[in-house]
């Protein structure tokens, strides 16, 4: 099965990429000059809040192929990617929390970034429980596909809340291109960890999709024919 | 650079590393959730192929 080879190939990318990441992320990489230590938070943070308006994306983009076209391959990848998505944004606002207890003095404000990548963990719970809720699981797609394409315009509300509202979470570092405020020696494992949570992401939605596949399809004869040859 | 200098991580050690073993533990409990769900189907769909043959 080409699926399983590509879990094999991009889980393996993924643990090396990682663990180059963490070691460059956690032991050569210098401390920060005004944050110390507490800011190599940043290597799992901002991965993770990246992957979750990413996956978002990615949710939302194959429902609407799955709404428009009747694609059931598009169906189950976005069906396949809501938990994911949800395990991102969890860790982001965790580890969010984490880093913002010793640098800001409390673990939560009702700022705007914070408040809409809430907002986010909510929909993918909603996308979730809809998709959940309904026995007809392609009728279950389009209602959860339709709740997921409207909440993108959650999207760029998360993305231009640090520049739209003067709040407590700081300004993009990275996304500036022509001059990205952080140092080569953070920005390098910073992208490594990027890279590596996004084949992670490769790796647990084609697991998960081979199995909604399958499970849909259980009583075709391919999948049968499929069962009886392993 | 120490071991227990690293572990302490200037002082921010409680927060650097539950944030790491958050991540560690959301990313594997994932990656295993998916695998065992698809052993279980493969395994309860083959039961009820062989219950076909027999």
């Amino acid at each position: 099965m080409l699926a399983r080879s590509l879990v094999i190939w991009f889980g393996v990318a993924c643990l090396i990429l990682m663990a180059i990441g963490l070691y460059w992320g956690l032991v050569v990489a210098p401390p920060d000059y005004q944050q110390g230590d507490s800011y190599r938070i940043i290597f799992i943070h901002v991965p993770s809040a990246w992957m979750s308006l990413f996956v978002y994306m990615v949710m939302a983009t194959c429902s609407a192929v799955g709404l428009i076209w009747r694609v059931k391959l598009a169906e189950v990848i976005a069906i396949s990617s809501a938990p994911i998505g949800a395990s991102f944004t969890f860790l982001a606002l965790a580890t969010g929390s984490l880093w913002g207890k010793p640098m800001w003095g409390t673990w939560w404000v009702w700022d705007a970034r914070l408040t809409s990548e809430l907002l986010l963990l909510f929909l993918y719970f909603g996308v979730i429980a809809l998709y959940g809720a309904i026995e007809d699981k392609r009728v279950a797609s389009r209602a959860a596909g339709i709740l997921a394409i409207v909440g993108v315009v959650n999207i760029p509300i998360i993305h231009y809340s640090v520049q739209w509202w003067n709040t407590l979470h700081q300004g993009p570092t990275v996304s500036k291109f022509d001059s990205p405020s952080i140092d080569a020696s953070m920005l390098i494992p910073l992208l490594i960890m990027a890279v590596a949570f996004k084949l992670y992401y490769v790796v647990v939605v084609l697991m998960r999709s081979r199995r909604e596949l399958l499970l849909r399809e259980r009583s075709t004869k391919w999948v049968q024919e499929l069962i009886e040859q392993q | 650079m120490t071991l227990s200098e690293f572990f302490h991580m200037g002082g921010y050690g409680f927060y650097v590393w539950t944030s790491y073993g958050l991540a560690l533990f959301v990313l594997i409990a994932n990656a295993c959730v998916a695998y065992w769900q698809h052993r279980r189907l493969l395994g309860s769909a083959r039961r009820k192929a062989r219950r076909r043959i027999l």
